[in-house]
């Protein structure tokens, strides 16, 4: 419902005249304040991508400001592989060791998120509210106050050092957000169509598969991004799961990186190394930003 | 009346069925896990070599209270908390109202706005390092350099190595990152309001200035209250941000932060507990009065 606000559009822009003077002012006012907003907001990422493109040896803190004075994109194929510098992992291999299980936890996610919100918004059993209600609990837990017993059981059964969980626990504390998208989403599909496919003796499974799920595709696209997004931007579950080692989940290696395995730190690789990282969920926010919002509003469940 | 929770089973038991297996996983690794965390922070398992560990009853907690060491991180997430919410709220506002009339080229404004919320802060941090550097005049890079730029040199200062201010320092990269979020809820609050409301108050000669004071600002609370409660407990959680910056040093511990350490770093898994069940107190204080005024709301509008 939220999303669906921002997207109308004000009357005031509707019903245009002439401006007065003072409407005049507050015009120019409200522009120059939105452009000094914007500058501040730019600032941190301008700041990587010039720095980034300064070479490994060039990068200093006075001049972090300072526009890069040739393309040097030497930073960018060592920040990837390791080179000489960090011998010990690279970020490349990690990158797409990332997005492999990054997309798998959010397909795996979304399919149940679908299947999970047609039950609790069109096909309720006794208890579904209140069952829905302790999901959403889950859903603001901080996940410390899973993770020491999580960590014991992963150790236990001798899979802490694989990726797959990373791709479980992502799917499984995801649920509640995921179910809760598709829910409000299917809650929005009239009683009327469902009512109609049981007059006609279809079965619940096939209604949702003939007549729902066909409906489906953005609730599909904001749960992707957002577990996409979520996913791919952890550090918690990456950090505790799997030991902080280096080799599996992209955040833990960026911060390796960045805290350098050698003695001396090379800022250009650092910052080359961070904007690598960004770029893939920063793609994603610029073609489908929109789908974006969408699942970030409902984390608010004002969505 | 098809779809009303009927008292035959057969109508229901099949999405019942479908909804089982994640039902299962949340009362396991949701609930399950947490009365497991809540029994480990009542033992004495406070270093990996204890095997099996003995029930202590509520002594860990009695000791985190005279731990100068939680105390600090308690007493640095306070103040992170107090300015993190204060900033956020107001920088998210202030961009709502200069959006909310409409202007030429919000798209492109808004977009910019919350690009923030889709980067991972363990990638960020390594920009934040650098604008919060803490040196001073000609050494000086990131924000101490841009302050003496515009002619505030007077204002810099060490960020997050000064003696009480890093907490608060460590503030701006999360009202950075989360403003757009709060200009999204105000933006879509502002939008909610019905014109006839607007214009009622502008037919009765109301100025420009009032319209928003005693029409508009009051249809805002429950945004408001929103907002306040997304911005806490988000704020309770903060720690890959924290440590992206600064690690796990001293001065910026918050928390989830001396949770990682005591678990980590000393095995201490009696104390890791106690600090998670202690954090989840905290936001479950917030976040149920939250899901019952939702819940609520819900009902009243169906």
């Amino acid at each position: 419902m939220t999303a669906e606000l921002l997207e109308k559009k004000p009357t005031a822009i509707a019903n245009r005249r002439k401006r007065s003077g003072k409407e005049q002012f507050w015009l120019i006012f409200r522009y120059a304040s939105l452009t000094f907003i914007w500058f501040l907001i730019v600032m941190p990422i301008y700041v990587l991508v010039v720095n980034s493109l300064k070479g490994v040896k060039d990068v200093y803190l006075v001049n972090a400001f300072d526009l890069p004075k040739g393309l040097d994109f030497s930073a960018w194929p060592i920040s990837w592989s390791g080179g000489d510098y960090f011998s010990a992992f690279s970020l490349g291999e990690s990158l797409a060791r990332t997005l492999f299980f990054v997309i798998q936890s959010s397909i795996i996610s979304a399919i149940i998120g679908s299947i999970n919100g047609y039950v609790f918004a069109k096909w309720k059993f006794p208890g579904s509210n209140i069952v829905f209600t302790l999901f959403l609990f889950g859903m603001f837990i901080p996940y410390q106050a899973v993770m020491i017993p999580l960590v014991q059981l992963v150790t236990n059964m001798g899979i802490n050092k694989s990726i797959y969980v990373l791709v479980m626990a992502h799917v499984i504390y995801g649920i509640p957000i995921c179910t809760l998208i598709f829910r409000n989403y299917y809650a929005s599909i009239p009683d009327e169509l469902i009512e109609a496919g049981l007059v006609d003796k279809a079965s619940r499974i096939r209604i949702y598969l003939s007549i729902i799920l066909p409906l489906s595709l953005p609730a599909f696209v904001v749960v992707l991004i957002w577990q996409f997004t979520s996913a791919w931007n952890d550090f918690l579950f990456a950090i505790f799961l799997t030991g902080g080692s280096p080799k599996l989940s992209v955040a833990t290696t960026t911060l390796n990186f960045i805290t350098g395995s050698s003695n001396q730190v090379f800022y250009g690789l650092n910052m080359t190394a961070s904007l690598m990282v960004s770029l893939p969920t920063l793609i994603v926010y610029i073609f489908l930003g929109r789908y974006f919002l969408r699942g970030l509003l409902s984390g608010s469940l004002k969505g | 009346m098809a779809l009303q929770t009927s008292k035959r089973v057969s109508t229901w038991i099949g999405g019942f069925l479908f909804v089982v297996p994640s039902i299962a996983a949340v009362a396991i690794f949701v609930y399950g896990m947490i009365a497991w965390t809540v029994r480990i922070s009542m033992t004495d398992r406070i270093s990996a070599s204890i095997k099996e560990p003995k029930f202590v009853g509520l002594q860990n907690y009695t000791n985190l209270i005279s731990d100068t060491r939680f105390t600090h991180a308690f007493e640095n997430l306070i103040k992170f908390t107090f300015l993190f919410i204060v900033g956020t709220t107001i920088a998210g506002f202030i961009m709502a109202l200069l959006l909310e009339k409409g202007i030429k080229g919000e798209g492109f404004f808004r977009s910019f706005y919350l690009y923030p919320l889709a980067i991972s802060f363990i990638a960020m941090g390594t920009v934040w390092n650098w604008l919060l550097n803490s040196n001073v005049d000609a050494d000086a890079g990131g924000l101490n350099l841009l302050l003496q730029k515009v002619g505030l040199g007077f204002l810099q200062n060490s960020w997050y190595l000064s003696e009480n201010g890093a907490a608060y320092a460590l503030a701006l990269p999360a009202i950075w990152q989360m403003a757009g979020y709060v200009l999204a809820l105000f933006l879509a609050g502002f939008r909610g309001i019905p014109d006839d409301l607007r214009e009622a108050a502008r037919v009765d000669g109301a100025s420009e200035s009032k319209i928003y004071r005693y029409v508009l600002f009051p249809q805002l609370t429950p945004t408001l209250f929103t907002v306040l409660i997304i911005l806490g407990h988000v704020s309770m959680k903060v720690f890959d941000l924290i440590i992206g910056i600064n690690g796990k040093s001293y001065v910026t511990q918050v928390v989830a932060v001396y949770m990682w350490e005591s678990t980590f770093d000393q095995r201490n898994y009696a104390k890791g507990t106690a600090i998670a069940v202690v954090l989840l107190l905290l936001i479950a204080l917030i976040i149920i009065p939250y899901l019952r005024w939702v819940i609520k709301q819900e009902n009243e509008n169906r």
